[in-house]
């Protein structure tokens, strides 16, 4: 009876300790020891010629205009990518939340790019986006635009990687959209016929609140999601032209085997923004977010 | 009579500008198998070669010989299939334990999982892999594999779904004698297929379309999975052979888009469940 009782004291742990195991070994212990790196001038052939040099790495950051640039990169792009992808999506799902066989075609069909490899699609857009032979440019002497070195030019690569990360994002959010609103029940809209209000009003009054929780949900997952863009910036433009596209997570990458140091404080930098920004959300906006 | 012929304008409008959207997103993919049958020289011609004269198949036993592309294609299937299966094994007992038991501490463990949710492996990668490296794993595949076993968002969401689960049917169970590895195997895995289902659905099209983790984990061919593969064939056959690396790209998205369209309806209701619980 005893050990029956002492069995299933310890059961549960029993049956939570290999996930348990895994999320310390492969998320709790690395944090820690980035932190750990990042006091270090880490020596990779001979860890114990590395040296402890404290804050060192990060008072570097901070003095670096090479960082700063991949922070404004990356903030750019975060903000470009949110906005427009917010945007469009809540057109999209507005325009096509009605029900229908059509409708449901469209809503696959934009989710597409969803499924596919971040890297077939870069190579994909890196191939519509080639100046010389490329599609797009094409399309744009058709309708009378003047080319454009997309991602071979420094002022305009950042904005191609944009278009293609909006393009790609479009469809999963329209869909998370698309089932908000369907879920908003239409005794509230009836009401809203009878008192004749007018259809921008309705949405404004009744459409927005009533999804603004799933808009709050897609801005923290976006911005987060944003902030650790790689995939496409190495495939597509390796960071550049003359640092364009450097973004954090490029930046890290770059460093992670001539300084480690350095490279491991930078990513705490970014751990920290990505808590900051997590944070700050919560404060300012679930105030405001109605919930039901 | 005026109003009713406005109606059907506005309607085959709307018709037109929907079908110009789907074209927006399907395009790319059309564009990409038209690309990867044609020569050399269509890719080259200015005006674009819409279709090509004849299409060239022997693009794709080139782009295959690009590269080792059946390790490649091996490491994807043995990678993606050994992550969801411990995933399984190892998230299934966790979240019952975490939706059916009270024991001390439950809700800062729980918490952890929580948290190792937010931390994204671009932070951490560089410790996992000096980690891998003092294990002498890094030219093996389980750099690519035992990092994901513990998938603490599979986790949290099947221990929504089995909270659920009525307690009465699994007290009956117990009082039936049933121990704890059968209810878990009888009542709460059947009763929570379509959580399964959405789970592994998710992991699959994540893992089989993971760049960032192999690039930093791998450095040698043999380990390598499709994504990155492809990604070289830029480098092995230089920036202007379009045709080979398009062809090498259709060889990577076909069978994803194939099991796209066979479940689509799973895929997205997956992606669109996942995203907002």
């Amino acid at each position: 009876m005893d050990k029956k009782r002492i069995w299933e004291g310890i059961r549960p742990y029993v049956l939570i300790a290999p996930a348990m195991a895994g999320i310390m070994l492969f998320v709790m212990y690395p944090v820690g020891y980035l932190i750990y790196l990042s006091l270090f001038k880490y020596n990779l052939m001979n860890k114990d010629k590395s040296k402890f040099v404290g804050l060192d790495n990060f008072t570097q950051i901070l003095g670096r205009g090479d960082f700063y640039k991949a922070l404004w990169n990356t903030s750019i792009y975060t903000v470009g990518v949110v906005i427009l992808t917010m945007l469009l999506s809540l057109l999209i799902a507005v325009w096509l939340n009605k029900k229908g066989r059509f409708n449901s075609v469209v809503q696959a069909g934009i989710f597409t790019p969803h499924v596919v490899s971040i890297v077939s699609i870069s190579l994909v857009w890196l191939w519509l986006m080639e100046p010389n032979q490329g599609l797009l440019n094409y399309l744009f002497k058709l309708v009378g635009l003047p080319p454009s070195a997309w991602l071979q030019s420094s002022k305009t690569a950042l904005i191609s990687v944009i278009i293609v990360s909006v393009w790609q994002a479009i469809g999963y959010y329209t869909l998370i959209i698309v089932a908000a609103l369907q879920s908003i029940s239409p005794s509230i809209y009836e009401a809203a016929a009878l008192d004749n209000a007018s259809r921008f009003k309705v949405f404004y009054k009744i459409t927005l609140p009533m999804i603004s929780p799933q808009l709050f949900f897609i801005l923290i997952i976006m911005t987060i999601g944003s902030f650790k863009v790689f995939d496409t910036v190495q495939v597509m433009t390796g960071g550049g032209p003359n640092n364009a596209t450097t973004t954090l997570v490029y930046y890290i990458y770059g460093f992670r085997t001539t300084n480690i140091g350095y490279s491991a404080a930078t990513g705490v930098v970014l751990m920290a923004i990505i808590g900051l920004l997590t944070f700050i959300y919560f404060r300012l906006l679930s105030k405001k977010v109605h919930y039901q | 009579m005026k109003t009713f012929d406005l109606k059907i304008v506005w309607t085959a409008l709307g018709y037109l500008l929907k079908a110009a959207v789907l074209m927006i997103f399907i395009f790319p993919f059309l564009w990409m198998i038209s690309t990867s049958l044609q020569t050399f020289r269509e890719t080259m011609t200015f005006p674009p070669t819409w279709f090509p004269a004849s299409p060239k198949w022997g693009n794709f036993a080139e782009a295959m010989n690009a590269g080792p592309f059946l390790t490649y294609f091996r490491n994807s299937v043995v990678v993606t299939g050994s992550i969801i299966v411990l995933q399984f094994l190892i998230m299934i007992p966790a979240a019952y334990a975490f939706a059916k038991y009270k024991f001390p501490g439950k809700t800062l463990l729980f918490g952890m999982i929580l948290l190792a949710f937010m931390i994204p492996g671009q932070v951490t990668f560089i410790p996992v892999y000096l980690m891998m490296a003092d294990w002498g794993l890094v030219k093996t595949l389980l750099p690519q594999i035992i990092p994901f076993i513990s998938n603490a968002f599979g986790i949290f969401l099947l221990r929504q779904y089995f909270m659920q689960i009525p307690e009465e049917i699994i007290e009956a169970a117990r009082l039936d004698n049933a121990s704890e590895f059968k209810i878990i195997r009888k009542i709460m895995v059947p009763m929570s297929k379509p959580a399964l289902a959405t789970i592994a659905l998710f992991s699959f099209v994540s893992h089989w379309n993971d760049y960032f983790w192999p690039l930093v984990m791998t450095d040698s061919a043999a380990v390598r999975p499709l994504t990155l593969g492809i990604a070289m064939l830029r480098e092995t056959e230089g920036i202007s052979n379009w045709h080979i690396i398009m062809a090498g790209n259709v060889i990577l998205v076909v069978p994803i888009l194939l099991v796209y369209v066979f479940c689509s309806k799973h895929i997205v209701k997956a992606f669109v469940y996942s995203g907002i619980k």
